[in-house]
C-alpha cells in the first residue's frame, strides 16, 4: 500500500505530463478546462498522498522509512542499483510542502496563463517538473537523486525560455542551463568520487552512511566539496548564481515554484541528506556557511537597489538560499530545511503576489511605474503585507522562527562574523523588501494607471499562502518561545546541538526584530513618500545598480575567452583538417579523372591497354625467371 | 626447320594485333582477330609435326570449327551494328565510356 502511494507520488506527475504533451503535440485540443483539470488534479492527488505518508511517519517512530523498488537498473556482479524511491522523516516533510505549494501554483497558473497560446505545454512541462522535483527529493540513491537533479534543471531550463519568441529569453534559459552544467560537473565528479570510494558496499542512502567511516579521510573534503560545487549551481550561490536573477524572465508561476520555492532549495536539502557526511568534515561545513552569508548578503545589497519586481524577489531568494547555508554548513540541518519550508510559502506568496500585480497592471515589472495599489487590490496588498512581514522576520510570522534559528545557531556555535553578517543581511532584507512593498503598495503612484480584474484562482491561493505564511513558525519555534521545536524533532536529522539559555534567546531575537524594524523604518523615511528610481550618482551606488559588474565580469573573463578559443578552433578546423581532407579529396579526384580519360569507350583502345598489360606481364615474366641466374 | 613456320606465325600474330589496335572499321578489326588466330593455328601445328604429338594437330582442326562459328556470330554482329546504326566505324561505339556514363 504504502509502496505503492510512494510509487504513484513519482510517476503520478510523469503521467499526466505526458498525456497532456501528446495532447498538446499530436491534437488540436486547445480546451484550457481539460489540461488545467489533468494539470490541477495530479497535484492535488500528489499532495493527498504526501500526506498519508506525512500522517504515517507522525505515528511511527524515526527508524520508520518506506522503500519502493521500481525496477533494477544495472546488476554488475555483486553489485547493483536498483531505481528505487525511499520516503523517510526529511524526504516526507519536503514532498509534503512541495506538493502542497506545487498545487496552489498549479491552481493560480491556471488564472495566470489563461489565453496563453502555450498553455497546453505549460501545464505539461510543470507537471513534469513536480515530477522531476518528487524524484529527486525521494531517491533512494544519489544517482537516482542526480537523475532527478538533472529533470528539474531541464524543467527550468524549457520553463524560463518559456516566451521563446523573445531572444532574450532563449539567452536566459540557455545562460541557466550552462551555469548549472558547471555545477552539475561538480556533482557527478563528487558521487564519482564517492562511488570509488565505497561505492561496492551499496550505494543507497543507507548503505552510504553504513559505510561511510572506511572513506579516507583526506578524500572527504574533496567530495563533500564538489558536491556543494552542484548545490552552488542549482541553489545560486556565489560564484554560480548569475543565472538566477535572468532565470526571471519565464512566466511568474515558474518563478515561483521553481526558482523561490523547490527546485532551488535542492542543494540544501543535498546537504542535509548527506548530513553524515558534513557532520565528518566541519571545515567544508564551515565553507558552505562561508559561501551562504557572502551570497546573502551580496544578493541583499543588490536587491536593495534594482527596480525590476521579480529581479527584487530573485536577489532576495539567493540571499535566503544564503542563509540556508548557513544553517547546513554550521550543522543545523533541521534549521535549514525549516527555513526551507517557510521560506518555500512566503517566498512562493510574494512571486505570486506580484504576478498578479504584473497581471493586473498589463504585465509592468518595473515597481517605480506601480503605486498606490493598496485599494486597487486589496487582498492581495493584505497577503504581501503578511510575506513581506515574514520575510522580514517580524514575530510571529514564519519567517522569524527560522531565520532565528539560523543566527541563533550560529552565534552558540562560535561563528560571531557570520552571525553579525546574518543580522547585517536581515535589516537589508527589511530594508529592501519594505522599499518594494511601500512602493508598490502604499506610495503614490507619479501616473495614473488603469487596472484590470484578477481572477478568483489568483486569489486565493494567496490567502492559504499567508495563512501557512503566518503560521508555519509556529511548528519549529523553540522552548524560548514557547514551542518544543516540532520540525526539527519530526525530521530528525543529526545536528550539532549548542545548548543556548532563554535570555541569550530574548536578546538576539530581540536584536534581530529590532534591526527588521529599524530597516522597515529606513525604507519609509526614504520611500513612504514618494518614491524615485535609484540614481548611480556615488560609485558605490553604480556598483550596486550594476550588480557589482559580476556578469560583465564573467564575461570577460569566461564568455568571450570562450568565443575566442572557439572562434581559433574554428579557424583550425577549416583551415587544417578540413584543407587536408580537400587536398586528398582534389588529390582523388585528379586521379580519378586521369583514370577516366583513359576509359573512353572505344574497344580497340581497350586492346591497346590489353596489350600493354601482356607486355609488362612478359616483361616481368621473363625478368623473374632470369634473375636467378 | 620449325623456326620459319613460327617467324611467320609471330609476324602474322603481329600484323593481326596491330590492324585490331589502329583500325576503325569493323571488318578489318575483325580479319585482323582472324589473322591472329590463324597465327596461332599455325603454331599449333608446326609445334605437333615438331615434337610428333598429334595433340597439337587436332586442336588446331578444332580450332578451325571454332574460328568458322565464330565468324557466323561476328559477321551478324556487324549487320546488326550497322542495321541499328548505320555506321562499322568501330570508334562511334563508345557506350561504355565515362563521358557518357559520369
Amino acid at each position: 500500500m504504502n509502496q505503492t502511494l510512494l510509487l504513484l507520488i513519482v510517476i503520478l506527475p510523469f503521467a499526466s505530463a505526458a498525456i497532456m504533451g501528446m495532447a498538446y503535440l499530436f491534437t488540436s485540443l486547445r480546451d484550457e478546462r481539460i489540461y488545467s483539470f489533468i494539470g490541477i488534479a495530479t497535484p492535488v492527488a500528489v499532495t493527498l498522498f504526501s500526506l498519508i505518508l506525512g500522517v504515517q511517519m507522525l505515528s511511527n517512530d524515526t527508524t520508520f522509512v518506506i522503500h519502493s523498488t521500481l525496477f533494477e537498473w544495472l546488476h554488475i556482479g555483486e553489485f547493483q542499483i536498483a531505481f528505487s524511491l525511499m520516503a523517510d522523516r526529511l524526504s516526507a516533510v519536503m514532498i509534503s510542502f512541495v506538493s502542497l505549494i506545487g498545487t496552489l501554483i498549479h491552481i493560480y497558473a491556471s488564472g495566470y496563463m489563461r489565453d496563453d497560446i502555450g498553455y497546453g505545454k505549460f501545464f505539461a512541462y510543470f507537471n513534469f517538473f513536480l515530477g522531476a522535483m518528487l524524484l529527486l527529493v525521494l531517491a533512494q540513491n544519489p544517482i537516482i537523486m542526480f537523475i532527478g537533479w538533472e529533470l528539474v534543471g531541464l524543467a527550468s531550463y524549457l520553463l524560463i525560455g518559456f516566451y521563446h519568441q523573445e531572444s532574450g529569453n532563449i539567452t536566459a534559459a540557455n545562460k541557466a542551463f550552462i551555469v548549472n552544467r558547471i555545477g552539475d560537473f561538480g556533482f557527478v565528479i563528487g558521487l564519482a568520487l564517492l562511488f570509488l570510494a565505497i561505492g561496492d558496499k551499496g550505494f543507497g542512502f543507507d548503505a552510504i552512511r553504513a559505510h561511510i567511516s572506511l572513506v579516507d579521510p583526506g578524500l572527504l573534503a574533496p567530495i563533500g566539496i564538489l558536491l556543494f560545487v552542484g548545490a552552488m549551481g542549482k541553489s545560486a550561490q556565489i560564484p554560480l548564481y548569475v543565472w538566477l536573477p535572468d532565470a526571471m524572465a519565464g512566466p511568474t508561476p515558474v518563478s515561483a515554484l521553481i526558482h523561490a520555492a523547490t527546485m532551488v532549495t535542492a542543494g540544501v536539502y543535498m546537504v542535509a541528506r548527506f548530513d553524515f557526511l558534513y557532520e565528518l568534515i566541519p571545515s567544508v561545513g564551515l565553507f558552505i556557511a562561508t559561501i551562504g552569508i557572502a551570497s546573502a548578503l551580496f544578493a541583499a545589497i543588490i536587491a536593495c537597489m534594482q527596480s525590476d519586481i521579480k529581479k527584487i524577489l530573485a536577489y532576495s531568494t539567493m540571499s535566503q538560499l544564503g542563509y540556508m547555508f548557513v544553517a547546513v554548513g554550521l550543522g543545523a540541518y533541521s534549521a535549514g530545511i525549516f527555513h526551507v519550508f517557510t521560506h518555500a510559502f512566503f517566498k512562493a506568496l510574494l512571486f505570486m503576489g506580484a504576478g498578479a500585480v504584473i497581471i493586473a497592471l498589463h504585465h509592468e515589472q518595473d515597481i517605480f511605474k506601480m503605486g498606490g495599489l493598496k485599494t486597487r487590490l486589496p487582498l492581495i496588498f493584505a497577503t504581501m503585507l503578511v510575506a513581506t512581514l515574514a520575510i522580514s522576520g517580524i514575530p510571529p510570522f514564519a519567517g522569524f522562527f527560522s531565520k532565528d534559528a539560523i543566527l541563533v545557531h550560529a552565534f552558540a556555535g562560535g561563528h560571531i562574523y557570520i552571525w553579525a553578517i546574518g543580522v547585517l543581511t536581515a535589516f537589508l532584507t527589511a530594508y529592501y523588501m519594505f522599499r518594494l512593498f511601500l512602493i508598490v503598495f502604499i506610495t503614490p503612484a507619479k501616473t495614473a494607471h488603469r487596472t484590470t480584474e484578477v481572477g478568483m484562482s489568483m486569489k486565493w491561493p494567496l490567502a492559504v499562502l499567508a495563512t501557512g505564511s503566518a503560521l508555519t513558525g509556529f511548528l519549529g519555534a523553540n522552548e524560548a518561545y514557547g514551542g518544543s521545536n516540532l520540525f526539527g524533532t519530526f525530521i530528525h536529522l543529526g545536528d550539532r546541538v549548542h545548548h543556548v539559555d532563554h535570555s541569550t534567546e530574548y536578546l538576539l531575537g530581540g536584536l534581530s526584530v529590532a534591526v527588521a524594524l529599524a530597516g522597515m523604518m529606513l525604507a519609509y523615511l526614504r520611500f513612504g513618500k514618494g518614491a524615485s528610481e535609484p540614481k548611480a550618482d556615488t560609485p558605490w551606488r553604480a556598483l550596486a545598480i550594476n550588480k557589482f559588474y559580476i556578469d560583465e565580469i564573467y564575461n570577460a573573463l569566461v564568455v568571450v575567452p570562450l568565443r575566442y578559443l572557439s572562434i581559433l578552433f574554428d579557424r583550425f578546423d577549416t583551415l587544417f583538417v578540413d584543407g587536408t581532407i580537400n587536398l586528398m579529396l582534389l588529390g582523388y579526384r585528379g586521379a580519378a579523372d586521369a583514370f577516366g580519360t583513359l576509359q573512353n569507350g572505344k574497344v580497340r583502345y581497350y586492346a591497346l591497354y590489353i596489350l600493354i598489360g601482356i607486355s609488362l606481364l612478359s616483361l616481368a615474366m621473363l625478368r623473374m625467371t632470369r634473375s636467378p641466374l | 626447320m620449325p623456326e620459319y613456320y613460327l617467324a611467320l606465325a609471330a609476324l602474322l600474330f603481329c600484323i593481326g594485333l596491330v590492324g585490331a589496335v589502329s583500325r576503325r572499321n569493323l571488318f578489318v578489326i575483325y580479319m585482323s582477330i582472324e589473322l591472329m588466330l590463324n597465327a596461332i593455328n599455325l603454331m599449333l601445328a608446326t609445334f605437333a609435326r615438331a615434337q610428333n604429338d598429334h595433340g597439337g594437330t587436332v586442336m588446331a582442326l578444332l580450332l578451325i570449327a571454332v574460328i568458322a562459328s565464330e565468324a557466323a556470330v561476328f559477321l551478324s554482329m556487324i549487320i546488326t551494328l550497322f542495321r541499328t546504326n548505320r555506321t562499322i566505324d568501330a570508334d562511334f561505339f563508345t557506350n561504355l565510356s565515362q563521358e557518357q556514363n559520369p
